[in-house]
């Protein structure tokens, strides 16, 4: 069967399995738009290549499948740059098929030319620029591999206009031999022993539960890990809904922005179970003052992040759900074999830490004023969307306050309900991301929470969800201004507030939110925030916009300023029981 | 000059296009040092060997390590240590000469076990095969004369034979 590269690569895609892609054509990807129009391949056409990324990611996160999105050259090539960073640094498994000028004219700066593979090379996990179309099929099956193996990440295949049109027998591809990727999925198991004596031995243990245990779909093995062993749990940002916050052992997130029980936790404990974290510098502080008196054990598939920022006395080197199980199998024999009249060895003797833990808990609640009522508190804004919410409802953010009051106040109680840019901090992320994610799980409710800043960068993707009939439902906190900035200028620029206004009425959000064919509400007083939300949530047929009137002055508390040891964690006016500044 | 704080990494890389971009690049975005490197294809011709020299005050070498193994054209990679290794460098210098120290620079080159490859009336043109080592105690003689120009190869390195038993399978590297 002769196919031309383009039909190939559709035929290549589908062979993958993919059922949706996001994109957007232009001239040097046009061949391949033709053939996707006789293929079962669902296209959504974006308004921007951004957008296309972001959504592929959000599609990613919530279904565990790769997000698939196609770009032409040059600009539409480099508008995607930005999710491919993105995808890096969140190890979001994703495909970008990029179209490129003919081979022939590589190199002469013809019309839309970039160098796209040279650009994404560090933001890629591997990129390809096909030169011969006989190597199609297994380029798009060596990309998927290389995409959802080991370490999720992006990958870009950069095809030319004229491979696209050359012809091709077509076949299936061959057995895949990456001979410089080999990823190690089963733990070691003498460094499992180690790890199991280490547990074992440990008084004040803490399970830092870090998104590579979503990635690696180990949200179960974790649940009987911390049942079996009774260690208790703090998830990262990109971990929240990993273990469920109604769960008496989650304490929450850690960080510069996380609760005090969880950061302290951390910091006082004489063991920390890494499991896919990657002791980033917004969860360990000032490195040298994290954890000080903790033994490591460090479980990742990705070599290269032992080491990197904490050394560890064991290190796990394999899928995170496997040296979950691992642990919790050596832990269990290791309890059965004790001297008959011994102490059971599990659950751990741990009582005294976990009092400990509890007293800090109560002692310093996530807080912020609840009696205000003249103006209304974007945390109440993120309590009452909690509340009102479907079990199991999808929440995505944006970047910047809004995201850290999404993360500490909504109860997240199942894995793949929250999505988020973590590591690159991508403003604009949420409208997008949230499209992607009611793409990928049509069954559920999907919020996104966004910054008024976050939501200028990338609204125009409402019309795309119009367009294609998805009811994603987005509140804006709109405070005016670009918050998180705002807040840094306010603590450590003596309140000289530099380029950070917006105006809460430029643009019109309700007027934006429905000439973009979405419902437009506005909230401005607390008493308005729970009949609104309701109303958003009985409107299933188009997106929603509900434009809340938040509170300048609110921060985001707790904080542990940047480069500062977690000690020195500012609980803020309300954060200690029973005080109010 | 050569100092104990760099080490050598060897590499084997499919022998692709824009493979040495890909290693290249990853010094200069992790911000890792490269004190000198030399590339050239192997008996397969599937495969390059790429032996780069780092600085290793740049970062931690098992992180180095780490981080250009994940790269999907890195088939293998070791670190070679100083004792373990046999190193060899190649220096070619043009030195401006009058005819009063023309002898001294061919009597200094001679001695170093060098050789000179071509002569002119100002100049001579002079090479030397060895250990960094030796091209170091060279370059530094050669400073009291008008160097007009010079190039060093890089070092490339295989480990001894020694150090690997009489394992020969040790040696092939993949």
């Amino acid at each position: 069967m002769k196919l031309t590269g383009a039909q190939a690569l559709i035929k290549s895609l589908e062979t993958q399995g993919v059922e949706v892609m996001f994109g957007l054509p232009g001239g040097a990807i046009l061949p391949v738009y033709d053939p996707l129009l006789d293929s079962s391949i669902r296209h959504i056409l974006v308004r921007h290549e951004q957008g296309a990324g972001h959504m592929a990611e959000g599609y990613a996160q919530v279904s565990g499948k790769p997000g698939v999105a196609m770009v032409t050259s040059g600009p539409g090539a480099t508008n995607i740059v930005t999710p491919l960073a993105n995808a890096y640094m969140d190890s979001t498994p994703l495909v970008v098929i990029s179209g490129q000028v003919a081979s022939t004219s590589i190199g002469t700066d013809a019309f839309q030319e970039c160098d796209i593979t040279g650009i994404t090379m560090g933001i890629t996990k591997h990129n390809w620029l096909i030169t011969d179309v006989n190597d199609i099929p297994q380029v798009i099956a060596e990309a998927f591999h290389v995409a959802t193996s080991g370490r999720p990440g992006p990958v870009l295949v950069d095809f030319p206009k004229d491979i696209a049109n050359a012809l091709m027998e077509w076949h299936e591809p061959g057995e895949i031999i990456l001979p410089g990727f080999n990823p190690i999925t089963e733990p070691n198991p003498e460094s499992i022993r180690q790890a199991t004596e280490l547990i074992l031995s440990s008084k004040r243990p803490v399970l830092y539960v870090g998104g590579g245990v979503l990635k690696s779909r180990a949200s179960e093995a974790l649940s009987i890990l911390v049942e079996q062993s009774g260690i208790p749990v703090v998830t990262t940002l990109m971990a929240r809904g990993a273990f469920p916050d109604s769960h008496p052992l989650a304490l929450g997130m850690p960080g510069m922005h996380g609760n005090y029980t969880a950061v302290t936790a951390l910091q006082k404990a004489d063991l920390l179970i890494s499991l896919g974290a990657r002791f980033d510098d917004r969860v360990t502080g000032k490195v040298s003052a994290f954890a000080p008196n903790a033994k490591v054990i460090h479980a990742d598939i990705d070599p290269a992040e032992i080491g990197k920022v904490r050394t560890p006395d064991v290190s796990l080197i394999g899928e995170c759900r496997r040296s979950i199980e691992e642990l919790t199998r050596s832990l269990t024999e290791r309890a059965a074999t004790k001297a008959p009249g011994e102490t059971p060895l599990l659950p751990l003797q741990i009582s005294d830490w976990i009092k400990e833990i509890r007293a800090w808990q109560d002692e310093f609640p996530l807080n912020y004023d609840k009696e205000a009522t003249d103006t209304v508190k974007p945390q109440f804004v993120i309590e009452s969307l909690s509340k009102a919410a479907d079990d199991g409802t999808i929440l995505v953010a944006g970047v910047g306050q809004h995201q850290m009051w999404a993360s500490q106040y909504w109860k997240f109680d199942h894995p793949y309900t929250w999505v988020n840019s973590g590591g690159l901090g991508t403003m604009g992320f949420a409208v997008p991301a949230a499209i992607g994610a009611k793409v990928g799980r049509p069954d559920k409710t999907v919020w996104a929470v966004d910054g008024d800043g976050c939501f200028q960068m990338t609204a125009q993707e409402i019309v795309t969800a119009t367009a294609e009939r998805i009811p994603v439902k987005i509140a804006i906190l709109n405070n005016a201004y670009l918050g998180m900035v705002r807040q840094w200028q306010h603590m450590f620029y003596d309140e000289r507030y530099s380029e950070v206004y917006l105006s809460p009425d430029l643009p019109n959000y309700v007027g934006w939110a429905e000439a973009m064919g979405a419902v437009g509400f506005r909230v401005d007083t607390p008493e308005d925030v729970g009949p609104t939300i309701d109303k958003a949530n009985e409107i299933d047929d188009r997106p929603v916009v509900i434009d809340f009137r938040t509170d300048v002055t609110e921060k985001v508390f707790p904080m542990v300023a940047a480069g500062a040891s977690n000690d020195d964690i500012m609980v803020g006016p309300f954060g200690r029981k029973g005080e109010s500044k | 000059m050569t100092s104990a704080k760099h080490h050598i990494v060897t590499a084997l890389v499919e022998n692709k296009a824009g493979v040495l971009a890909r290693v290249a690049g990853l010094f200069a975005r992790r911000g890792y040092n490269i004190f000198s490197l030399a590339v050239a294809p192997t008996h397969d011709p599937k495969l390059s060997r790429i032996t780069i020299v780092v600085d290793v005050d740049s970062a931690p070498l098992d992180q180095i390590v780490h981080q250009l193994d994940k790269l999907i054209n890195v088939v293998e990679i070791r670190e070679l240590g100083p004792s373990d290794s046999l190193e060899r460098e190649l220096l070619l210098a043009t030195i401006a000469v009058d005819s009063q120290v023309r002898s001294e620079v061919i009597q200094i080159v001679a001695a170093l076990g060098g050789a000179v490859l071509d002569v002119g009336v100002q100049c001579l043109t002079v090479e030397l095969a060895g250990t960094p080592e030796s091209l170091d105690t060279l370059e530094e003689l050669l400073r009291s004369y008008e160097i007009v120009a010079i190039q060093r190869t890089g070092r490339v390195a295989l480990p001894k034979l020694r150090s690997t038993g009489s394992q020969i399978d040790n040696l092939r590297i993949a």
